[in-house]
């Protein structure tokens, strides 16, 4: 009866310890990966940050904004009368 | 569009450093970390230069190509930013950039590295934009505000320049067309080389 009872026990050490890696959570740096960032243009919703004259979600008004902000604010030959 | 880029106009760069206090004011960068600062080559001598630098968001990055944890990523207009999660400080991004980009806080005493902290050309990081914890994290989100980054839009002597690659070039062509230098312009030597050899 004896050596029964110690085998099952030795049975039952093996199983948990060849399992107990599956409880392991990863290790692996990146595995949970880079989360994803949404687009620029899709806007910060409602702020009172958000500079007017383009529509959250459009990518060509936003691109046109940022163009025109370019131009507008870096270039002084365009403010200058020759 | 074309990729966001910065340049700096060495012509035009007096030293004022409101581009390195406009970023450090906008995203609340703690102390010791320096997201943009001023280069000045020569300092005292006549003729010196200077140069406003930060993260340059290479095409080709060198901090992206030795992340051990792969923490970096390219957003579609070319900002080159990063997880902060996934970060685990250990520096070699700072090794590789040749621009000294890659910043770490310290705190105590000795110092700790922490997170790297970076430029992220105001365009924030992977959190939901415009939220606190991407504040927290990477600062404030301006080109998700349909604005340009701080440092540019505040330089006063529109020395720094900064958006869609296009757009900057034309304006810096401009310039040079307008004001008349070509060749004798400074750093064109050392690129391009000169008549006599000397770089410039």
């Amino acid at each position: 009866m004896k050596p029964i009872r110690g085998l099952s026990t030795v049975a039952i050490l093996l199983a948990a310890f060849a399992v107990a890696a599956c409880g392991e959570t990863p290790q692996d740096a990146s595995a949970a990966g880079v989360k994803v960032d949404r687009p620029v243009y899709q806007g910060v919703g409602d702020s009172p940050f958000v500079a007017p004259g383009w529509k959250a979600g459009d990518r060509t008004s936003w691109q046109a904004e940022l163009k025109a902000r370019a131009q507008y604010g870096q270039n002084d030959y365009t403010r200058m009368t020759p | 569009m074309a990729r966001m880029k910065f340049i700096c106009d060495a012509e035009r760069c007096i030293e004022c450093n409101g581009c390195v206090t406009a970023c450090k004011n906008e995203h609340e960068v703690p102390w010791g970390v320096n997201r943009r600062r001023v280069v000045t080559l020569n300092d005292g001598v006549p003729g010196e230069k200077s140069i406003s630098v930060a993260c340059m968001h290479c095409s080709d990055a060198p901090c992206m190509a030795v992340c051990p944890v792969n923490c970096f990523y390219r957003t579609e207009e070319g900002v080159v930013l990063h997880d902060k999660d996934v970060c685990i400080g250990c520096g070699y991004c700072s090794y590789a950039c040749p621009f000294g980009a890659p910043q770490f806080p310290s705190a105590g005493t000795f110092g700790v590295r922490g997170k790297m902290d970076k430029c992220t050309f105001c365009a924030g990081g992977p959190e939901e934009h415009g939220s606190k914890a991407e504040f927290e994290k990477y600062g404030r989100n301006r080109l998700a505000e349909g604005k340009l980054p701080a440092c540019a839009e505040m330089c006063s002597t529109k020395a720094l320049l900064a958006g869609d690659g296009d757009v900057v070039a034309d304006i810096l062509r401009n310039r040079v067309v307008q004001r008349g230098k070509g060749a004798e312009v400074w750093g064109w030597g050392t690129a391009y080389g000169t008549a006599n050899g000397r770089k410039s």
